[in-house]
């Protein structure tokens, strides 16, 4: 029975931790600007192709930092185009603007590469296969659940104990007050999606290299399922972005394996509705009042 | 010193300010007292940074401040503890103190006025590892206070320190104004508590509907008639 189960539970683990890192994303700039940045799981499929691009001409080595540093510069040239200019704006125009952004950058996609499906390169070592308990999986599942941790805790040092952090936390509460302190809320916003990307390409990496093609679209279904999994953690909170990602990926893996494949998406979903029917504030949301 | 002239500020179409002068000389307790919807705020958040001017100008040792940035002016050394207390509910007493010295890079300055933030609040020290959030309204308004110092302004502007606290309360912070004034800080306090604030201020401003209608020491305002009859409550003689 365990032998059965095992591979479904360790893949589930694997990509809840990748729908973990982008979730991260989707709930740091909500808690800060309040706003579902729909361009996010674009983000993270762009990194997927700059990747297969930057592989194809350059060594690994470089490759991989030069993907997190352009999908961080996108990350952030996405927010000064198309939310800085709105900061004053009603959250709707904000929001819309962020769906035009999606769009945006899924049509440069299809526009640039062609729209074929192309091959993720592999990456040695991580790519390998490797037997754990009699079952057989890529090393890059083993590894991304850890990696998930590791880099949430480093987040959550940052922002609980560095000066950065600190205004991240006073800005995210009270924007008016934090200028008063002298914080640049320009700059608290940037270093917001600086991180988000940052993990938007990390999560794209182990993502793709499990499922070796990266397409304009490919990314459209994990980048909801994060957002489902930030709502269904309580939007604005890391911890519960980080717990959403895990419940989903394992509980849809699982479903998978019980032979339900078709039923996976759905669930997700059904999960959302319910979440936001029972206890819309998710599980560790808190209940805001709305910012003046 | 602080000297504004002809401050014209219009929030939304209608005009908030209309050609304001005054003036805060270093060292002094200045008041600008007024009715709700005076245009008072307004005042301190233009003179901040938060609200835009129209015309006029705001001259801080000779500097003109109008069209800085909000983190020049308070590196400039003006500290604003905003109406309704406004501290970061869920940082610690400690982090809100410490994200009031966010602009300063000398640490050891900073223990030091850290030491004198708790002195003068000996409540906020009992307290620092507590969220600000689970404060009183009075120790909100301590840490709100505290939280200003701590850029270690030359002049601090208080927005209706007194609103919602008990009588007690609100002696304890007048108290803590002046104790700060004595210590070299200039402080412009707004107030709807006017004889609070008449008392212990060196000079003080009469601001209705945007325009400043009477100016004199605290004293002589005190006495004023028409000062008693609309902000201290007529009095029967």
């Amino acid at each position: 029975m365990f032998a059965k189960i095992l591979p479904y539970l360790l893949a589930g683990i694997s990509v809840g931790g990748q729908y973990a890192l982008i979730a991260i994303g989707y709930t740091m700039v909500y808690g800060i600007l309040r706003l579902i940045n729909f361009a996010h799981g674009d983000i993270f499929t762009v990194a997927g192709f700059i990747m297969v691009y930057a592989a194809a001409s350059l060594p690994l080595t470089v490759s991989v930092p030069l993907v997190i540093i352009l999908t961080v510069i996108l990350g952030v040239m996405v927010e000064k185009v198309a939310y800085k200019p709105l900061r004053t704006a009603p959250r709707m125009s904000v929001m819309i603007s962020a769906i035009g952004m999606s769009y945006l950058l899924q049509n440069l996609m299809w526009y640039l590469t062609g729209g074929l499906a192309k091959q993720y390169p592999t990456l040695p070592w991580v790519s390998n296969t490797v037997t754990v308990l009699g079952c057989t999986t890529k090393r890059v599942t083993l590894i991304t659940p850890f990696l998930t941790v590791l880099l949430v805790v480093v987040l959550v040092l940052l922002i609980q104990k560095t000066r950065i952090g600190m205004a991240m936390r006073a800005a995210s509460r009270d924007f008016e007050t934090a200028q008063l302190m002298g914080i640049k809320i320009n700059n608290v916003i940037s270093f917001t999606f600086v991180v988000g990307s940052f993990l938007a390409a990390v999560g794209s990496m182990l993502y793709f290299s499990n499922y070796a093609t990266v397409s304009p679209t490919v990314g459209a279904m994990p980048g909801l399922k994060a957002f489902v999994a930030a709502v269904f953690g309580g939007i604005g909170s890391i911890p519960g972005a980080v717990i959403g990602g895990f419940v989903i990926g394992i509980c849809e893996s699982l479903i998978k394996g019980a032979g339900l494949t078709t039923f996976s998406d759905a669930f997700t979903f059904a999960l959302l509705i319910v979440i936001l029917a029972v206890k819309p504030t998710g599980l560790f949301g808190e209940n805001l009042t709305e910012k003046v | 010193m602080l000297k504004i002239e002809n401050l014209k500020v219009s929030y939304g179409g209608i005009r908030a300010l209309r050609g304001i002068s005054l003036d805060v000389p270093d060292g002094k307790i200045v008041t600008l007292i007024g009715a709700n919807g005076a245009g008072k705020s307004t005042m301190l958040r233009s003179i901040t940074g938060l609200v835009k001017a129209e015309s006029g100008s705001i001259q801080w040792n000779g500097q003109e401040l109008l069209g800085k940035s909000i983190d020049r002016i308070v590196s400039a050394g003006i500290a604003l503890s905003p109406e309704g207390r406004r501290v970061f509910a869920d940082l610690t007493v400690l982090e809100n103190l410490k994200i009031g010295a966010y602009l300063r890079s000398d640490k050891a300055e900073i223990e030091r006025d850290l030491q004198w933030v708790y002195s003068l609040f000996p409540r906020l020290q009992e307290r620092s590892w507590q969220m600000a959030g689970t404060l009183s309204g009075g120790e909100q308004q301590m840490l709100a206070v505290g939280r200003a110092l701590m850029s270690r302004p030359k002049l601090m502007m208080l927005d209706e320190p007194s609103l919602g606290l008990a009588p007690l309360v609100v002696q304890d912070i007048f108290s803590i104004i002046r104790e700060i004034n004595k210590q070299g800080v200039t402080v412009l306090l707004i107030e709807q508590n006017a004889n609070m604030a008449l008392k212990i201020a060196d000079f003080a401003y009469v601001l209705e509907t945007g325009n400043i209608t009477l100016s004199g020491t605290g004293a002589e305002l005190l006495v004023n008639e028409k000062v008693k009859e609309a902000y201290l409550g007529k009095r029967k003689d």
